[in-house]
């Protein structure tokens, strides 16, 4: 009972985030008192509903992509045969941790040009980091009394991975994913600097014409994305820890 | 006596050829606009000196195919680095026509694959020598000497990079000042307000969960909205509050981007320090009140001493975090390295967004090491496993 | 049978298990003792392998377990471990259902396995089937642990430490339960364990390690009786000896022609229970009931304490 008012809300959150989306006009008596006289008070040079759509498709595509990859190399190092790059691989995410994501987003347009591009590869390098990270963490500090009855029980390698390294790992992973799409939801808005379509079109179309409801709108949208999925994240990782037994 | 064969090793030759042979090492452009010519070792380089990098990779690939001490793997990669930094210099001079101002010249894919490929050699060792934090700082503090003395010995002055810099001297310090101010000066206020406010969350639980979801949630705020959204109201306190834009308080400018820097700072520290606070063992609190402290006796001598260290963790995330979003504030007039990001980005002019990206990530990278390395000796200091 | 033949594990110079061999005769219980760094588990793990010996051999049931992968080999092996080592994201059934499903039985078997074997553990099927191992209490989880190691009816079960985390009252109780199950399936087990009591209490013959080698490999009366070396009489403890001796017996084997007065002894109680209960009770005598109720005899204390002397 005591998840019931802030589920409510959350709901409440979507509805609204949802119907804005789709009538924005409805809201505009809301941000009127936000701007000057004549300027419009809604977002008017595109549709906030395919922005966001384009701005939500950009940060799954690289996080999707993010993911396969981190997990893997993080399988990778947490095997005998890849023992030898754990250290390394350590210290490359925490070096990786300090590059800022605007100038990995600098930096990715003289290797790709504008658009798009960039874009997908900043959030999907700096994605990598915190899911490497957690996978690493999950896969290399799960109880040795179960591991070994993995063993003793007859798995091959493969099971032992698939059927209990990676569903107990599951929870720490999915909080890395969490992360990740949190900081890439924010890190998108600046993809706009280099031309991709997410909703940072809004924000700095407001901040270049001076108009306060631009710049909310957009911010509010992504904001209360990232709340929403945020949440979404950290239920479904406390289903599955409690199953676990973790908690 | 048997070779033995290290997988890292294996990976990293494979990056040395591939930079070494079939990238470019410096790219040629007739001016700063126009699209770049790749040139290989061969040609970028003098003669004898081009050989002699061709020569020097291939026994690298030798040295690190095969199991060898970590040390000497250590020295050959900070050697090499070394060596690859005044070449690229040289090979500037060399591309570059005599008289010629307008050309540029610029590291390329194969110079930035050694760089990286020897990096790795020496981060691979440093990772496994366990350097003590003191070393760690000592060996920063050798890099960035060198590469001080490399700027000024004008060694590199031939770069693209640094003739953006020469046409804009003055304006590139400024903005460091500000970049600086801006990262340290936000966190510096976040530590005086978050460090209370932490306290109190700890003592208060009522108080607990909702300012951390507060701060939560403002963080998922992306930056330049919030940035954005400070504009109004500090334009509006500008104007109606006496006094309040002689100190400096303007819609656009520092002021919001300072403040929004403030906000994004608050979590990490009180988040931490709550948690800090709450991983005090009990026992010593109890020895605390057992001997007759005072509540603040027992919070200023046994609990915060005894959580500095996690409170120094939240410290180093906001650092770091810092430098990188102060560059988002050149969006809304507040300056920092980020004003030649966005410049570059603006002008297609890549030299510039280097300009602006290179000191915000060596500085970002410099605050990771040097807090790291506090942490670690606080944690050593207050008898825990570091 | 497990014929374990000089086998030998080192890791760098230091040898874990030296040249160690011994035979493990079918449908019995063989104990490994000794102090923690003495090899005894090295040595139970390579016989399922999951530590591969440097040298020698080991047959089971007359093969080399080298001759199936090792994944193969332990899906016929039961391993049960201190800890339990439950897989925390699997239900009780799932967990019972391992190595069956590894194997890919039928559903229905498996299903009908599952529920024998929580019934058999005295954990309702029903209850207990659909929960998650932290929902159990230790003892439970201890069970579910041995019974998801005989799940796919081995004839040989390893166990290490596998009462260790237990308290004293649901080991007693726990050792009990497999020495039940033990009769029931005829199974051959092969316990490592640092605990002489436990030791004496399941084992038919006794492996006492130290630094790698076997010094003494016999039943339990000949290690009370002739310990080879200073170091199995100090690890039997001097002073315990006669009561060890006693407790190894059944009160059936003590039991003399009389009558005698007062709470009867169940003839499959050890003789050390039946001279406790005489001590405490200040009686020279006790009767003696089959587990029909029928009066066998009875046991007395000159008789133990003859029973308890050095045997000549």
């Amino acid at each position: 009972m005591k998840r019931l008012l802030p589920n409510l809300l959350r709901l409440a959150a979507l509805l609204v985030l949802i119907a804005f989306l789709v009538q924005p006009a409805l809201f505009e008596p809301l941000l009127k008192p936000l701007v000057q006289a004549n300027a419009p008070a809604v977002y008017n040079q595109g549709s906030l509903l395919s922005l966001t759509l384009s701005h939500l498709a950009t940060v799954f595509a690289a996080t999707l992509a993010a993911t396969i990859v981190a997990v893997g190399l993080a399988i990778l190092v947490t095997r005998p045969i890849g023992a030898e790059f754990l250290p390394l691989s350590r210290s490359l995410v925490n070096i990786g941790q300090t590059f800022p994501p605007v100038a990995v987003l600098a930096l990715a347009v003289p290797a790709v040009g504008f658009g798009e591009k960039p874009t997908l590869i900043a959030l999907f390098l700096y994605g990598l980091l915190p899911i490497f990270e957690n996978a690493m963490t999950g896969l290399s500090t799960l109880p040795p009394a179960i591991t070994e009855a993995a063993r003793g029980t007859g798995m091959t390698a493969w099971q032992r991975l698939t059927r209990v390294e990676l569903p107990l790992a599951l929870p720490v992973i999915l909080a890395g994913i969490r992360l990740s799409v949190v900081i890439s939801l924010a890190t998108a808005t600046i993809g706009s600097t280099v031309a991709a379509k997410t909703l940072g079109e809004v924000i700095i179309a407001g901040l270049q014409s001076n108009n306060l409801a631009f710049v909310l709108q957009g911010g509010l949208v992504v904001a209360v994305l990232a709340v929403l999925i945020y949440d979404t994240f950290s239920a479904l990782e406390r289903v599955l820890s409690r199953r676990a037994g973790r908690i | 006596m048997t070779f033995r064969i290290d997988k890292l090793g294996v990976v990293i030759a494979v990056l040395l050829a591939y930079g070494a042979f079939l990238a470019p090492f410096a790219n040629f452009r007739a001016n700063r606009i126009v699209p770049g010519e790749a040139r290989g070792i061969l040609e970028a380089l003098p003669v004898g000196l081009g050989a002699a990098l061709v020569g020097f990779t291939v026994i690298a690939i030798v040295v690190v195919v095969l199991k060898t001490p970590t040390v000497f793997r250590l020295l050959l990669g900070l050697a090499a680095l070394l060596a690859l930094a005044i070449l690229v210099g040289l090979s500037a001079g060399h591309l570059t026509p005599p008289e010629n101002t307008y050309a540029r010249v610029s590291p390329a894919s194969g110079f930035w694959l050694l760089s990286f490929a020897f990096a790795l050699v020496a981060a691979d060792a440093l990772a496994r020598l366990r350097l003590s934090p003191l070393a760690r700082v000592a060996l920063l503090a050798a890099v960035a000497a060198a590469a001080a003395g490399l700027l000024m010995s004008g060694a590199w002055d031939g770069l693209s990079i640094l003739k953006e810099y020469g046409s804009r001297a003055d304006s590139f310090w400024l903005e460091a000042g500000r970049h600086v101010v801006l990262a340290l000066g936000s966190l510096v206020a976040a530590t005086l307000v978050g460090l209370p406010l932490g306290v109190l969350c700890h003592r208060v639980e009522a108080l607990r969960a909702g300012v951390l979801n507060v701060l939560n949630i403002i963080q998922t705020i992306p930056s330049i909205a919030l940035f954005g959204l400070l504009i109004a109201p500090l334009g509006w306190i500008a104007v109606h509050v006496p006094g309040a834009a002689a100190l400096g308080i303007r819609g656009i400018g520092t002021a919001p981007a300072f403040i929004a820097l403030f906000l994004y700072s608050l979590l990490p520290v009180v988040a931490n320090t709550v948690v800090g606070l709450a991983g005090v063992p009990r026992e010593a609190n109890d020895a605390a009140r057992g001997i007759g402290m005072t509540d603040g006796q027992r919070l200023f001598r046994v609990e915060l001493p005894l959580a500095f260290p996690v409170i120094l963790t939240g410290i180093r995330i906001v650092l770091v975090q810092n430098i990188g979003l102060a560059t988002i504030a050149a969006l809304i007039g507040g300056g920092g390295f980020g004003v030649f990001v966005f410049q570059g980005i603006g002008q297609t002019a890549m030299d510039l967004v280097l300009l602006g990206a290179v000191p915000t990530v060596a500085l970002a990278f410099a605050a990771a090491i040097v807090l790291d390395a506090a942490t670690e000796l606080s944690n050593r200091k207050s008898g825990r496993a570091a | 049978m497990i014929e374990i033949d000089s086998i030998t594990k080192r890791y760098g110079e230091t040898a874990v298990v030296d040249s160690v061999s011994m035979t493990i005769a079918p449908h019995t219980i063989t104990v490994i003792v000794g102090t923690s760094g003495s090899g005894k588990t090295t040595l139970m793990r390579m016989i399922n392998r999951l530590v591969e010996p440097t040298s020698g051999t080991i047959l089971i049931d007359g093969a080399d377990n080298r001759s199936i992968p090792g994944y193969e080999l332990r899906r016929r092996i039961g391993y049960a471990i201190q800890g339990h080592g439950l897989f925390p994201h699997r239900t009780v059934a799932e967990n019972i259902a391992t190595v069956p499903t590894l194997l890919g039985w039928e559903k229905s078997r498996i299903a009908a396995k599952v529920k024998e074997l929580l019934s058999l553990f005295q954990l309702d099927p029903a209850a207990f089937g659909p929960r998650y191992p932290h929902e159990l209490s230790g003892g439970q989880q201890q069970r579910v642990g041995v019974a998801r190691a005989l799940a796919a009816e081995p004839n040989i079960l390893l166990m290490d430490e596998p009462f260790g985390a237990l308290d004293p009252v649901i080991r007693a109780k726990a050792q009990d339960d497999l020495l039940a199950i033990q009769k029931h399936f005829g199974t051959t087990i092969v316990l490592v364990t640092h605990d002489m009591e436990e030791a004496f209490h399941l084992a038919d013959r006794i492996a006492v390690m130290d630094k790698g080698r076997i010094v003494q490999y016999a039943a339990p009366e000949e290690m009370l009786v002739n310990p080879a070396t200073d170091f199995v009489e100090t690890l039997i403890g001097a002073g315990e000896r006669p009561f060890r001796l006693l407790s190894i017996g059944a009160v059936a084997e003590a039991a003399e022609a009389g009558e005698a007065e007062g709470e009867p002894i169940a003839a499959t109680s050890s003789q050390r229970d039946a001279l406790s209960a005489l001590l405490w009770s200040g009686r020279e005598a006790l009767p003696v009931v089959g587990a029909d109720g029928a009066r066998l005899g009875r046991v007395t204390l000159a008789g133990l304490a003859r029973r308890a002397a050095r045997p000549q």
